[in-house]
């Protein structure tokens, strides 16, 4: 009985640890500037969602005059920058990923580690030589630019997770599909790509936003994803 | 049979693919023409380190050698860089094991609240570590936050958070762990789970002492997913940067000075792109090492748990 209390306390304390942050930040988005900056806090106020429609239409009216935000537009190339790269990640990382799995060849093990290194190297490494590369080239505040160097963070995730599932799927529906007469790239886009369907999936969502949403509907996918194809179900 | 015997690329068996098959190379050469594109600009990283070049002074710039490292291990300021990474490195990384190990026991049994508070611990990793430091920063402000409220009422009238440097460390491994500690509680969560039933049945039986049962049965069964979460979080808490510098830009005075931070304030508060990057490089050298651990940690795992299949 006292154990079973005492692990409610510590499972109440945990919750509370993570999770009064985030409330926290919900509450005071509903408040007024004056009510923020208010002590002690407070917990009782008529909540407005004047925060909320200043993002969206652009303008926050206080007393002192407008402010302009440019959230939407933010949001967008946020929105459209974390696409680009998974696609382009998509299609460069998921073929050499099969590679990778399926057939042994010679620098193959040690491009696979380059590539890895590359997602555990110091970004700053990379990003500020990289800075003054684009600067020379006139790369610097393009799109191009950007989707390039979020290849180092996109790419390696989707080759090493994707190459797990690859790995994982047995070669021999391939052949079999393949002795009836179905040409290789038939083969990889109607059996291999299918079978590494729940990796693939782990790797964009992983690469776009890092694990919640799909946790709540696809937590089997996430956990494998997240160690590495480590975790047999 | 005459075909076979004159068009040798017909027998489609694994043996004749594994002779110079130029299929694998086509595969991954757009991945890999990428990758160059990225590791150019590491190589001249390397150059980088070993000269004299500030951006201010690009007259002066000329080939040194390794005298940026030789100015870096001879000064008390690099060491502490090292000191202080090494610290939050550590301290995160311990803590959060502690924790999150902690955390994933008290959700072992697999009931509907264990779960949806699983899933609900996650929401913390969900959040941008930039964007943690500034929820923390809004948080612990002297003027109007919650937490520094809460302290000041319990009577700790001069605790600073991050503004003073006794309890900047404190402040930057407390949000550290608020953003990481789920990583490991999922991935020890997950293996916990997934760890045969009959171990534990039979000491159950014999009836073995609980604590018996944890040092020697659920850690050493545990230890791949222990090893696995610690790495991949050794790795990522020695090359820290956006807490820090979302929470005090490596201040105040140089308390903070992690490795990326020191290098990123060279490069451009200092445009001593010399310095920069040898700062840089020594950290390289540290993740290169990790990384290999961890690389081949995950090789023996993926191996054992074929050989378990």
């Amino acid at each position: 009985m006292i154990l079973k209390s005492l692990r409610g306390v510590a499972l109440l304390l945990v919750v509370l640890f993570f999770m009064f942050p985030i409330f926290w930040i919900v509450v005071m988005s509903l408040q007024t500037n004056a009510e923020i900056l208010s002590l002690p806090p407070k917990l009782i106020f008529p909540p407005t969602l004047m925060n909320y429609t200043a993002l969206i239409t652009g303008h926050l009216k206080t007393s002192v005059g407008t402010l302009n935000i440019a959230f939407m537009h933010n949001l967008w190339n946020s929105f459209l920058l974390s696409a680009l790269s998974v696609i382009v990640a998509l299609v460069l990382g998921v073929p050499a990923a099969y590679a990778f799995a399926r057939y042994k060849f010679r620098l193959g093990e040690d491009m696979a580690f380059t590539l890895l290194s590359l997602k555990f190297a110091p970004p700053l490494l990379v990003l500020l030589p990289l800075s003054l590369e684009f600067q020379r080239v006139g790369l610097d505040n393009t799109y191009i630019g950007l989707i390039w160097i979020y290849q180092l963070i996109t790419l390696p995730l989707i080759l090493w997770i994707v190459r797990g599932y690859f790995e994982d799927a047995s070669p021999d529906i391939e052949y079999a599909y393949r002795v009836d007469g179905h040409s290789w790239l038939k083969g990889f886009l109607k059996i291999a790509i299918p079978l590494a369907r729940p990796g693939i999936a782990a790797a964009v969502v992983l690469s776009i936003i890092p694990t919640l949403a799909i946790a709540l509907y696809a937590q089997r996918w996430l956990v494998e994803g997240l160690s590495l194809g480590a975790v047999k179900g | 049979m005459n075909d076979i015997a004159t068009h040798p690329e017909l027998i489609t068996a694994k043996p004749a693919r594994r002779r110079a098959n130029p299929l694998p190379y086509l595969l991954s050469l757009p991945a890999l023409i990428v990758c160059i594109g990225i590791l150019i600009p590491f190589f001249t990283a390397v150059w980088y380190s070993l000269e004299s070049y500030n951006m201010a002074f690009p007259t002066g710039r000329h080939f040194v050698g390794i005298g940026n490292y030789i100015d870096l291990f001879s000064s008390g300021t690099f060491w502490h860089t090292i000191v202080v990474s090494m610290v939050y490195m550590g301290a995160s990384v311990i803590f959060e094991l502690l924790l999150g190990l902690g955390i994933a026991l008290l959700l072992r049994e697999r009931s509907k609240l264990n779960n949806i508070i699983s899933v609900a611990l996650l929401m913390p990793l969900m959040v941008a570590p930039v964007i943690a430091s500034l929820i923390w920063k809004l948080m612990t402000n002297p003027n109007f936050g919650v937490y520094a409220w809460i302290v000041n009422g319990l009577g700790f009238t001069n605790f600073g958070w991050a503004s003073s440097p006794d309890t900047a460390m404190f402040t930057v491994i407390l949000i550290d762990m608020w953003v990481n500690t789920p990583f490991i509680m999922i991935l020890l969560l997950a293996g916990l789970r997934s760890l045969p039933t009959q171990p534990f049945e039979a000491a159950k039986l014999d009836g073995v002492p609980a604590r018996f049962v944890f040092f020697r049965i659920t850690l050493p069964m545990l230890m791949p997913y222990i090893i696995t979460a610690t790495l991949f979080r050794l790795l990522s808490a020695i090359q820290e940067f956006s807490i820090v510098y979302g929470m005090t830009q490596g201040g105040p005075g140089d308390s903070l000075m992690v490795f990326q931070i020191r290098s990123y304030i060279d490069f451009y508060q200092n445009t001593n792109v010399g310095r920069s990057s040898a700062i840089l490089m020594v950290l390289w050298a540290i993740t290169f090492g990790l990384s290999k651990l961890f690389v081949n940690q995950w090789h023996a795992m993926r191996e054992r748990s074929k050989a378990g299949a």
